[in-house]
């Protein structure tokens, strides 16, 4: 049998292939860890008086967004795409500020928890609706915008509202040595322990099975519709970290949410995560965030007119995934 | 027997529930007139007195820009796109062109050079999409971040210049003939019969739908889909231009995010009017309604006293409505 | 009766699927005993591959039952038959591609060790279970998926065209498996293309012609020349003017400059070396059993792909496509078989038979509406289409359907006519209007080159035919005096010599299976190349 050999091309696992193949995996993800460093020095170059403050005020500037990252991460990874996220993220802040204004801080622990069930609730609801009426992801998550934008407004009609002590403490500030942001501690728990956990799950493999062949997927048993609704209850459970990172952030309560939906889309792009479903993380995504709001600042140190930053932002987006597209094209023919 | 008895029922059924099924499939524009009629009805009931030929006007020149961006999306979603660089292409127009105010030349330079600009635009979109295959929706979005960044450049150039929204866009926008036929018609009805008439006697709109529909087949047909995409967002762009004049005329404000809420209203009205975000199914006329009806609920609803909050969550539902009653009826049965 | 039932392991009666207007299973049955490898044969398009995506929950029947040991089940989900010890491998691996195996196995939670046990005794024994399925060759993938399938021990195994894709060393491996599963309870359904595998493997076979089952046969010596039978049905039937129809065709045909030459054209890994004249007047047949390199044959001729090497010639002047639209300008125009690829489905007939005419850039401008009128309504009434639901094309019957992609080309004078398995899944009156239609087509000077997986079109429609095998060109054959079995086992390269008398012809099927079970397989498969009786 030989002859099997040759034609089956694989090979016993040895520790530095797994090693290289796991690079190779993360390719893009270690690449965009690189950028960033390499971007973190560069500031410190432009700027020497860069420092404590600044990698607080970074981590604590981006928690709201990377969280948003994630949860566009997850959605997109089983092929859809939820355009309602920036939405929900406003519903479930002012539901939690205007709910924590003035009560106590046992309250808060119950606020808290309710809001996080409400996020899952309303992805469920995305996610049951695309399955229901089999219209396309975009239309519904984008009607949902403003249902969900709507609902916000009604329950508050101005920034306002209260955030409880703890939970800002839980955001703000240092913990232990001053150069660790706890708001970077407080991104890796939610997103290591939730998405770990669902990654190993089975559940988390038949997310990435109906993102990358719905029909593969069915065959292998995987409850398609199930799985769907599942993939935008999680997604909706990270919006709704993500509106609470930024009631605790801010200590109030906005129902205006800013262009969170579209700059998810942007990060999880960036991010090494491929608009057509399966594949990527939730790291990648968060570094592009990260790299993202680094340039912005990188722009005004060098007295640089800060809007380009938008625009460099738009030609990032839109470079990546052209050279994204062209390496797929080539490699499509062989 | 029971062969006998089924067809029967089916027969019966064909009156009834197919015939509508049909009517929505065909003719969605029925429907929605339908649909715009009890609208006029219940504000009528619920503010006796407010349908006038005034208001008329009013609902007709707050749905004009609207109306236009619209038409971008419907443009774009019957290829099976969608451009969400319109909001940014159309406040960077109307901001452009209230900044040349008070420069040489005044507004008609401010238009050229917003137009260029939006040509501009529309071309990178275009071949992104087209050439470098892009997905629609990501390099729409990018530019809009691009457009958007460099208005604001722009706007830190010109804050010394000093401008304002020339009078003639305001006349544009919001005067009326006798009050009641809005001057913004003079700019709509020939965008809306150039769409129409694209759409439905050239062979380029032809394409359009092709595209859309089977882009497999129209390759195989002989069709070069870079061709006709790039025109499409430079025409999209184009529109999206014009669409930015009108509306800075009407509120009369010049900012880099003045459409920017529109963007998703647009859409919203496409999906309304029956065009398949899918691609391949569509048409302007259901367009135009579907941005009536929107501004018509707006109106009725802020007449009422209710918060805009209020009109969000409906439009939502509705869209969400709408396209799954589209779904349900043209599926292949 | 109720008796017998029971002695199954897996009953269906009167099957039946329409998917819009085609029609996929009429009244399929199958009764599987336990222990039995049992054959599901018919030719392309005959319903086997909707019979196991039916008896494995991914498609519903309109109508029917599956009884499964004896007891009714209805099974909603691949999943829930899975758990019922149904399972099927399909032809295309149902592996997550973009994760690795490990995970495509904790997925569908099979076990590894067994799964170990099954990759080794098919030969596999170094697979890396940390590879992502999509970096795996799909030879590799089929095994894994037939692996996967063992591990769990089903009752009913379904395997569609297992081998196709698979080396011969590999082939080998699986029908050993597959026949030491013989004999214990549990069973085996086994679909494929190739006679000599049925008869080394199966014991009993049922045959499905036209979605309906039409003969269970018990697997032995001879057994083929009656599968073969019954896959063709009856012949003659309804098909008018066989005889003496084209008398001048072939003659007139060669002495005609050629429209289209194939010079050593080969594409990808399937299109090895392919070359042929086409003249104008002439209708030239492809035979081919499926994936023999006639779809990427087809694809560089309409201009969709490049040509890896070769040269194309039309009317004597070397020519190279880029784009469809170059071979159209050339005067190569194209028939799908998938009607879904060539269709607007959503889109009225008009506008569907217009589309090559406003694709170019210099017609992007109005459009004259009664001039494409006429044209439309003359291509209309030249098929006969019964355009009455014309508003949308997907409304139409699958014969209007393809009556409306060849109207497309024809409504402009066509020069060359490339059809690739036009009459696939459609009912036999249109079926019979597009014979017609070819060869009026030829009549009036056009090149047809037709490739069709319903061998008795050959005498029917064509001057010549060339049987394609593995990519080559390995016979060509007078198409009006070959009969059907004849072609059936051209296609099957059993023997190089297409006809022969039918006692010859069954002794031959016999000591090839013969030869198989002794001994090695002989040059069957795809990947083997041009097979040496050949020479």
């Amino acid at each position: 049998m030989t002859a099997t050999a040759g034609t089956v091309e694989t090979a016993g696992a040895q520790p530095t292939e797994a090693l290289a193949r796991w690079a190779r995996r993360n390719a893009w993800s270690l690449g965009l860890l690189a950028f960033f460093a390499a971007l973190l020095v560069f500031t410190k170059f432009i700027q020497p008086s860069y420092g404590v403050t600044g990698v607080q005020g970074l981590a604590i500037s981006v928690l709201p967004l990377a969280l948003a990252a994630v949860a566009q991460a997850i959605v997109v990874i089983s092929g859809g795409i939820d355009l309602s996220i920036g939405s929900m993220m406003a519903l479930t802040n002012v539901v939690a500020a205007s709910l924590m204004l003035g009560r106590s801080d046992e309250f808060a622990v119950v606020v808290v928890v309710g809001v996080l069930l409400l996020g899952l609730v309303l992805g469920a609801v995305n996610g049951a609706l695309v399955v229901l009426t089999r219209v396309p992801d975009i239309v519904v998550t984008l009607a949902m915008s403003f249902v969900w934008a709507g609902c916000a407004l009604l329950v508050l009609k101005t920034p306002g509202g209260g955030s409880a002590q703890w939970l800002k403490d839980l955001v703000l500030g240092p913990l232990g040595n001053e150069w660790i942001p706890k708001a970077a501690i407080v991104l890796v728990l939610i997103v290591g322990l939730i998405w770990w956990a669902v990654r190993r799950s089975r559940f988390g493999l038949s997310l990435y099975a109906i993102g990358s062949n719905q029909l593969a997927a069915f065959r292998s048993g995987v409850s398609v519709g199930r799985a769907k609704v599942f993939a935008y209850a999680l997604t909706g459970l990270f919006a709704a970290f993500a509106g609470l990172s930024l009631t605790a952030s801010t200590g109030i309560g906005n129902p205006l949410s800013g262009s969170y939906t579209l700059q998810s889309v942007a990060a999880v792009v960036l991010g090494g995560v491929s608009l057509a479903g399966g594949r990527g993380g939730a790291f990648g995504p968060i570094v592009a965030v990260l790299i993202l709001a680094l340039l912005r600042t990188d722009m005004t140190f060098l007295n640089l007119n800060p809007n380009l930053a938008t625009s460099a932002q738009g030609i990032i987006l839109i470079g990546v995934v052209m050279v994204g597209t062209l390496f797929q094209i080539r490699r499509g023919r062989p | 027997m029971t062969e006998t008895v089924r067809t029967e029922r089916a027969g019966a059924r064909w009156l009834t529930v197919a015939a509508w099924r049909g009517l929505f499939r065909d003719r969605p524009i029925i429907p929605l007139l339908g649909l715009l009629g009890v609208l006029m009805v219940v504000s009528e009931l619920v503010r006796p007195g407010i349908v006038s030929t005034q208001w008329l006007g009013a609902m007709v020149r707050g749905a004009v820009p609207l109306a236009i961006l619209a038409g971008c999306q419907t443009l774009a979603m019957i290829t099976g796109g969608i451009d969400l660089s319109v909001g940014a292409v159309a406040s960077m127009s109307g901001f452009v062109v209230a900044t040349f105010v008070s420069s040489p030349g005044g507004w008609p330079v401010g238009l050229a050079v917003a137009l260029v600009a939006a040509i501009l635009a529309g071309l990178v979109t275009g071949i992104g999409v087209g050439v470098f295959r892009v997905h629609p929706l990501i390099m729409t979005l990018g530019m809009s971040f691009v457009v958007l960044g460099l208005a604001n450049v722009w706007q830190l150039v010109k804050v010394q210049a000093g401008g304002g929204v020339p009078p003639e866009l305001r006349w544009l926008g919001s005067a009326s003939v006798a009050e009641i036929v809005p001057y913004s018609l003079l700019v709509f009805v020939p965008v809306a019969v150039l769409i129409l008439l694209i759409l439905r006697r050239t062979g380029y709109g032809r394409l359009l739908y092709a595209i859309g529909d089977n882009p497999i087949a129209a390759r195989l047909s002989g069709a070069r889909a870079w061709q006709v995409l790039i025109t499409l967002y430079v025409l999209s762009a184009v529109l999206a231009a014009i669409a930015g004049f009108v509306l800075t005329g009407l509120t009369n404000v010049a900012s880099v995010t003045l459409a920017d809420s529109a963007v998703l209203p647009s859409v919203a009205a496409a999906v309304i009017g029956g065009t398949s975000i899918m691609g391949g199914r569509g048409g302007y006329g259901g367009t135009m309604v579907g941005a009536l009806i929107l501004t018509v609920i707006s109106s009725l609803l802020s007449s009422l006293g209710y918060p805009e909050a209020v009109r969000q969550v409906l439009f939502g539902a509705i869209i969400v409505a709408v396209a799954a009653a589209y779904t349900r009826v043209t599926a292949e049965a | 009766m109720t008796l017998a039932a029971t002695d199954l392991l897996l009953e269906a009666t009167g099957v039946s699927k329409t998917y819009g207007a085609v029609v996929a299973l009429k009244a399929a049955s199958l009764a599987v005993r336990p222990g039995e490898v049992h054959a599901l044969m018919g030719a392309n398009g005959a319903g086997k591959s909707t019979l196991v995506k039916i008896l494995t929950g991914a498609v519903r029947p309109d109508s029917g039952t599956i009884a499964v040991r004896g007891r009714p089940r209805i099974v909603h989900s691949p999943g829930e038959a899975r758990r019922g010890g149904l399972v099927s491998v399909y032809q295309e691996p149902a592996l997550i591609p973009d994760l690795d195996i490990r995970s495509n196995l904790r997925l569908t939670e099979t076990p590894i060790e067994p799964f170990r046990h099954w990759l080794r005794e098919l030969g596999v024994d170094d697979l890396d279970l940390l590879s992502t399925a999509r970096h795996v060759p799909l030879a590799s993938l089929r095994i894994i998926d037939l692996a996967r399938a063992l591990a769990i021990e089903p009752d009913v195994l379904m395997l569609d065209e297992m081998t196709a894709a698979l080396p011969a060393n590999l082939t080998e491996r699986v029908l050993e498996v597959i026949g030491r599963l013989r004999g214990g309870d549990r069973s085996v359904i086994f679909i494929s293309h190739r006679l000599i595998e049925i008869g080394a493997v199966c014991d009993r076979a049922t045959v499905l012609r036209e979605g309906e089952t039409v003969g269970v046969v018990d697997v032995d010596e001879g057994s083929e020349e009656r599968i073969v039978e019954l896959m063709l049905g009856d012949i003659v039937k309804g098909l008018p003017g066989r005889d003496g129809r084209r008398a001048t065709g072939g003659a007139r045909a060669t002495a005609a400059k050629p429209r289209l030459t194939a010079r050593n054209l080969a594409s990808g890994t399937k299109l090895q070396d392919v070359s042929f004249d086409l003249a104008p007047g002439e209708v030239l047949g492809v035979v081919a059993l499926e994936g023999q390199g006639q779809d990427e044959l087809f694809d560089v001729l309409a201009g969709s792909e490049r040509a890896s090497s070769g040269e194309l010639l039309v009317d004597g002047s070397p020519v190279s496509f880029h784009h469809p639209a170059d071979a159209i300008r050339a005067g190569l125009v194209f028939v799908a078989a998938d009607r879904a690829e060539a269709l607007l489905m959503q889109r009225s007939v008009r506008e569907n038979i217009a589309l090559p005419y406003t694709a170019r850039i210099r017609s992007w401008g109005p459009i004259d509406l009664r001039g494409e009128g006429r044209t439309v309504d003359a291509a209309v009434a030249t098929l006969q289409i019964d355009a009455r639901a014309g508003r949308e094309v997907r409304r139409l019957s699958g014969g209007n359907q393809q009556k409306v992609t060849i109207a497309r080309w024809v409504a402009g004078g066509v020069k060359t006519l490339l059809c690739f398995d036009p009459t696939r899944g459609i009912d036999i009156r249109t079926k019979q209007q597009i014979y017609v239609l070819l060869r009026e087509l030829a009549e009036a000077g056009a090149a047809v080159l037709l490739y069709t997986s319903d061998l008795k079109e050959i005498p029917l429609v064509c001057d010549r035919a060339i049987v394609i095998f593995g990519g080559r060109v390995v016979s060509e054959i007078d198409a009006a005096s070959a009969d059907e079995t004849a072609l059936l086992r051209a296609a099957y390269n059993l023997r190089s010599d297409a006809l022969m008398p039918e006692d010859v012809a069954a002794e031959a099927v016999a000591g090839a299976v013969g030869a198989e079970v002794a001994g090695p397989l002989p040059d069957e498969s795809p990947a083997s190349g041009q097979p040496a009786s050949e020479r």
